[in-house]
C-alpha cells in the first residue's frame, strides 16, 4: 500500500438538483455496520424540509408535463448511472449495513429503474381507459400524478427501500421530498449523485438525511405536499403522521412490497372526462 | 313571456311510511338500545313523516357484529352467487322505482323529475354494473389477486341518498364485503326502504345494515374497532375528523368530499347549450351536489351576452312543489342548510358582491331558497371560496386560458370542472390543465356507474364508478 491520505466526501443534503449542508449547520455522525466511524451525515431542519417542498412544487409541472416516454427515458438513464457506480454501491451498502448480500441489494435497485422506466407509458392502459357509459359520450379515464410527494423511506435496505419508493413515486409524474434512511444515510447521497447526473430535471428528487422523528411530523403537516409514503415510519409515530396529513387531505401511501403498477397509480390521481357525441 | 303551467303533481299513493322505523341489523328491524327516535320530516311541507331510532355504541357495535358474522358466508360462497344477489337488487329497485322516487322526493325535497329521472334510474344502474364484477374480479387487477377488506362502515349524505347508498353497498358487495351503512339524519327513508329491497332479493341477513342517526352515529361508527373499511361522502370538514380519527389503524379509507367546481365558458362556446349547461351546473338538485358547477368563469368578451341569456333562463326556472313533474328548483334539504345558505349569501353581498335572484315566489311552508346569481366576484371572496351547496351561482371572469386554468385550479376543492368551449384542441389542453378529478366538456353533472368519480386535493381520495371503484374495496395479494 502506499502512504497516499484518501480524499473523504462530505455527505450533505440534496434539495433542488444541488448539494446545500442543513441551513442549521448540523450534522450527526454516521458509522459502519461495525461501529466505525463513516461520516457525519447533514441533519436536515424544518427550514430544508420547506426548501425541498418548495423546489418539488416548482418542478412538478414540468416533471409531470413530459411525455410518459421521456419520462422513461430519464429513469432508464438513471438504471444506466446506478450501474456504472454499481461497484461503489455495493461497497457502500455492505460497510453502513453488513448486508451480506449487497451486490443482490444493489442490483435490486438498479433493476427497480429499469422496471418503472418501461412502465411510465403503460399506467393510462392499466389503470385508465374508455368507459362505456349509457349515452351519447365521448368518456375517458386517465391516472395523472397526484403532485409533491412526502415520503420515509425505510431504513433497511437503505438503497433499495430508497429507490423502491422513489421509483413509483416519480414513474407516474411526481415531484418527491424523501427522508432518507436514518442510520444508513449515506449511500441515498451517492444515489442522488447519480440523479444529479441523469437528467433527472433539478428538484424532482429532494433527499434529506437526519431524524425522523424531528423531520416526518413537518413532512406531514405541510400544506403544499399531496401524498404521504408511510412506509419507512416506524409505528410509534405512524398515528401521529397520519393525523397531520389529514389538515389537507393527503393521500397515504404505504408499501404493498415488490414492483408492481398499483405501487405507481398509489400515488396518482384518476382523472375523467366527458364530451358530448353529436353531428 | 309567462307561462302558466297547470300542477301536475305525482300521487304520494305509491308510498306507504311507517310511524317509526328501527335499525335494519342482521337482517331485521330493530330497536335502537336509546329507545331514541327523531323525527323525520317533509322539507317542502315541515310535515312530519316517520320517527327514526337513533343508533348509539351499543347498535354500532350489535351491526359491525352481524356484519363481521356475515362476512365469511358472502365473501366465501361462489362470486357468481354475490353477482346475482347483485342482480336481483337492481331488478327490485327498477321494479320499485316509482315508489323509491317519490319517497326520495318527499323525504329529500328535490323534484320528481330529478329523482325519477336520474337517482333511482343511476342507482339501480349501480347495482347491475357491479353485479357483473363479482365474478370477474380477477381480470379488474392485472398480474394481482383481489380481496375483500371485510367490514365496510359508511357514512353518507342527503343530497342522493339512494344514489350515494347504491355508489357505496353495490361495490363493497360485489367485493365481497359487508356492510354497516349510516344514511344522513335528514334523509332516512329511501335508505330504509332499501332494507326491504335487500329483504325481498335474498340478501342474506347481516350483509347490509342499516342504521340511522345523526353525526353521533356515524363518528361511533367509523371508529369502531372492528371495522376494516370507512367510506365517506360529505363536507371537507368531517372527512378530515375522520382521516385523523382512523391515523394509524388499519383501516382502509376512501373520502368523497366537498367542492367549489369552475364551471368555464369561453366566448365561442355555443353559448345557449352553455347557459344549459351553467343552468344544469349550479341549479341541479338545489344545487346540493358537491360537484355542481358553483364558479361561473366567463371569458371577458362573452361576459354580456352569457349573462343576459342566464338571467333569461332564470326566469323560466319553476320553483316549487318538488313532486309536481314540472318543478325545476325544489326544496332545501333541511332548515339548517337553509340557513347556511343564507349566512354565505348574505356574506357575498357584505363583501361587495352584486346578487342577483330570480323573482318567483317562494312557498310558505317547507325551506325555499330563490336561484341565485353573484356577479362582481373576486377570487378571494368566501362565496368564491367556501361550497354553499345551495342554488348560488358566483361569476367571475378570464381574459385568456392560462387565467381560466389559474383561477379555476385557485381553491383547496378538485372535484369536478366545467368546460365550453367548440375547439377540441382548447377542450383537450384545459382538461390536462385542471385539476378536478371529473372534467365535464360541453356538459355538466353527468354520471354513470362505468365512470369513475372523486376528487383531487381537498375534496377526497379514491373512485366510485367504473373498474377503479373496486379498489376502494378490495386488497390486492401476488397471485
Amino acid at each position: 500500500m502506499s502512504g497516499r491520505l484518501d480524499v473523504r466526501k462530505t455527505y450533505k443534503l440534496f434539495i433542488g438538483g444541488a448539494f446545500p449542508r442543513s441551513e442549521s449547520a448540523r450534522s450527526y455522525e454516521v458509522t459502519a455496520h461495525d461501529g466505525d466511524f463513516l461520516a457525519n451525515a447533514a441533519r436536515a431542519s424544518r427550514k430544508d424540509v420547506r426548501d425541498a417542498v418548495t423546489v418539488a412544487r416548482a418542478s412538478w409541472p414540468s416533471w409531470s408535463g413530459l411525455t410518459a416516454y421521456n419520462r422513461g427515458q430519464i429513469l432508464y438513464r438513471v438504471a444506466e448511472v446506478m450501474e456504472s457506480r454499481r461497484a461503489e454501491l455495493i461497497e457502500q451498502v455492505r460497510r453502513a449495513e453488513g448486508d451480506a448480500d449487497a451486490d443482490g441489494q444493489v442490483d435490486r435497485a438498479i433493476d427497480t429503474w429499469v422496471w418503472y422506466a418501461g412502465l411510465t407509458d403503460k399506467l393510462a392502459f392499466i389503470a385508465g381507459g374508455l368507459n362505456p357509459v349509457a349515452g351519447p359520450y365521448f368518456n375517458i379515464t386517465v391516472p395523472e400524478s397526484t403532485g409533491v410527494v412526502g415520503m420515509a423511506v425505510p431504513e433497511r435496505p437503505s438503497l433499495a427501500g430508497l429507490v423502491e419508493r422513489l421509483a413509483p413515486a416519480l414513474c407516474g409524474g411526481n415531484t418527491v421530498v424523501a427522508i432518507t434512511s436514518q442510520a444508513h444515510p449515506l449511500v441515498a447521497i451517492t444515489a442522488a449523485e447519480c440523479f444529479a447526473t441523469s437528467d433527472v430535471p433539478p428538484g424532482v428528487v429532494n433527499l434529506l438525511s437526519g431524524h425522523k422523528d424531528e423531520l416526518v411530523p413537518v413532512v406531514a403537516s405541510h400544506l403544499d405536499v399531496d401524498a404521504l409514503d408511510v412506509t419507512g415510519i416506524g409505528d410509534e409515530s405512524l398515528a401521529e403522521a397520519e393525523r397531520a396529513a389529514a389538515g389537507n387531505v393527503k393521500r397515504i401511501v404505504r408499501s404493498q412490497g415488490g414492483r408492481s403498477p398499483y405501487e405507481a397509480t398509489a400515488f396518482m390521481e384518476l382523472k375523467t372526462v366527458w364530451h358530448p357525441k353529436g353531428s | 313571456m309567462n307561462w302558466e303551467y297547470a300542477p301536475a303533481p305525482e300521487s304520494t299513493e305509491i308510498v306507504s311510511v311507517d310511524d317509526t322505523y328501527g335499525l335494519f341489523i342482521d337482517g331485521d328491524f330493530t330497536d335502537p338500545a336509546s329507545g331514541e327516535y327523531v323525527k323525520t320530516i317533509n322539507p317542502a311541507t315541515e310535515e312530519v313523516l316517520a320517527a327514526i331510532a337513533q343508533a348509539d355504541a351499543a347498535d354500532v357495535d350489535r351491526a359491525v357484529k352481524a356484519a363481521r358474522t356475515a362476512f365469511e358466508p358472502w365473501s366465501g360462497q361462489p362470486a357468481s352467487d354475490r353477482a346475482k344477489y347483485l342482480f336481483r337488487v337492481a331488478r327490485v329497485m327498477q321494479e320499485r322505482s316509482r315508489e323509491l322516487a317519490v319517497l326520495e322526493t318527499m323525504n329529500g325535497g328535490k323534484p320528481i323529475r330529478e329523482s325519477r329521472d336520474v337517482d333511482v334510474p343511476l342507482a339501480a344502474a349501480h347495482f347491475f354494473y357491479y353485479a357483473g364484477w363479482a365474478d370477474k374480479l380477477e381480470y379488474a387487477f392485472a398480474g394481482r389477486r383481489a380481496e375483500p377488506l371485510g367490514v365496510a362502515a359508511q357514512v353518507i349524505p342527503w343530497n342522493f341518498p339512494l344514489l350515494m347508498l347504491a355508489w357505496k353497498i353495490a361495490p363493497a358487495l360485489a367485493a365481497g364485503n359487508t356492510v354497516v351503512l349510516k344514511p344522513a339524519e335528514t334523509t332516512p327513508l329511501t335508505a330504509l326502504a332499501f332494507a326491504s329491497i335487500c329483504d325481498q332479493a335474498g340478501i342474506p341477513p347481516g350483509v347490509v345494515n342499516i342504521i340511522t342517526g345523526g353525526g353521533k352515529t356515524g363518528a361511533m361508527l367509523v371508529r369502531h374497532p372492528d371495522v376494516d373499511k370507512v367510506a365517506f361522502t360529505g363536507s371537507t370538514e368531517v372527512g378530515k375528523d375522520i382521516q385523523r380519527a382512523i391515523a394509524g389503524t388499519a383501516k382502509h379509507l376512501t373520502l368523497e368530499l366537498g367542492g367549489k367546481a369552475p364551471n368555464i365558458v369561453f366566448a365561442d362556446a355555443a353559448l345557449d347549450q352553455a347557459v344549459e349547461g351553467i343552468v344544469n351546473g349550479i341549479f341541479f338538485n338545489q344545487g346540493h351536489v358537491c360537484c355542481a358547477g358553483s364558479r361561473l368563469l366567463v371569458q371577458e368578451s362573452a361576459f354580456e351576452q352569457v349573462m343576459a341569456k342566464l338571467k333569461r333562463r332564470l326566469g323560466t326556472l319553476r320553483l316549487g312543489d318538488p313532486l309536481d313533474k314540472n318543478t325545476d328548483i325544489g326544496a332545501i334539504n333541511s332548515r339548517a342548510q337553509l340557513d347556511k345558505i343564507n349566512r354565505l349569501v348574505a356574506t357575498g353581498v357584505d363583501e361587495g358582491a352584486e346578487l342577483y335572484q330570480s323573482s318567483c315566489d317562494l312557498p310558505e311552508r317547507g325551506f325555499w331558497f330563490p336561484p341565485s346569481v353573484f356577479t362582481g366576484v373576486s377570487q378571494s371572496h368566501r362565496i368564491a371560496q367556501e361550497e354553499i351547496f345551495g342554488p348560488v351561482l358566483s361569476v367571475l371572469t378570464f381574459r385568456t386560458p392560462e387565467e381560466a386554468v389559474e383561477k379555476a385550479n385557485n381553491t383547496p376543492y378538485g372535484l369536478s370542472a366545467g368546460v365550453w368551449t367548440e375547439k377540441g384542441s382548447l377542450i383537450l389542453w384545459m382538461a390536462d390543465r385542471l385539476r378536478a378529478g371529473v372534467v365535464w366538456a360541453n356538459t355538466f353533472n353527468r354520471f354513470d356507474p362505468a365512470s369513475a368519480f372523486g376528487g383531487y386535493k381537498e375534496s377526497g381520495f379514491g373512485r366510485e364508478g367504473g373498474p377503479q371503484g373496486l379498489s376502494a374495496y378490495v386488497k390486492l395479494s401476488e397471485s
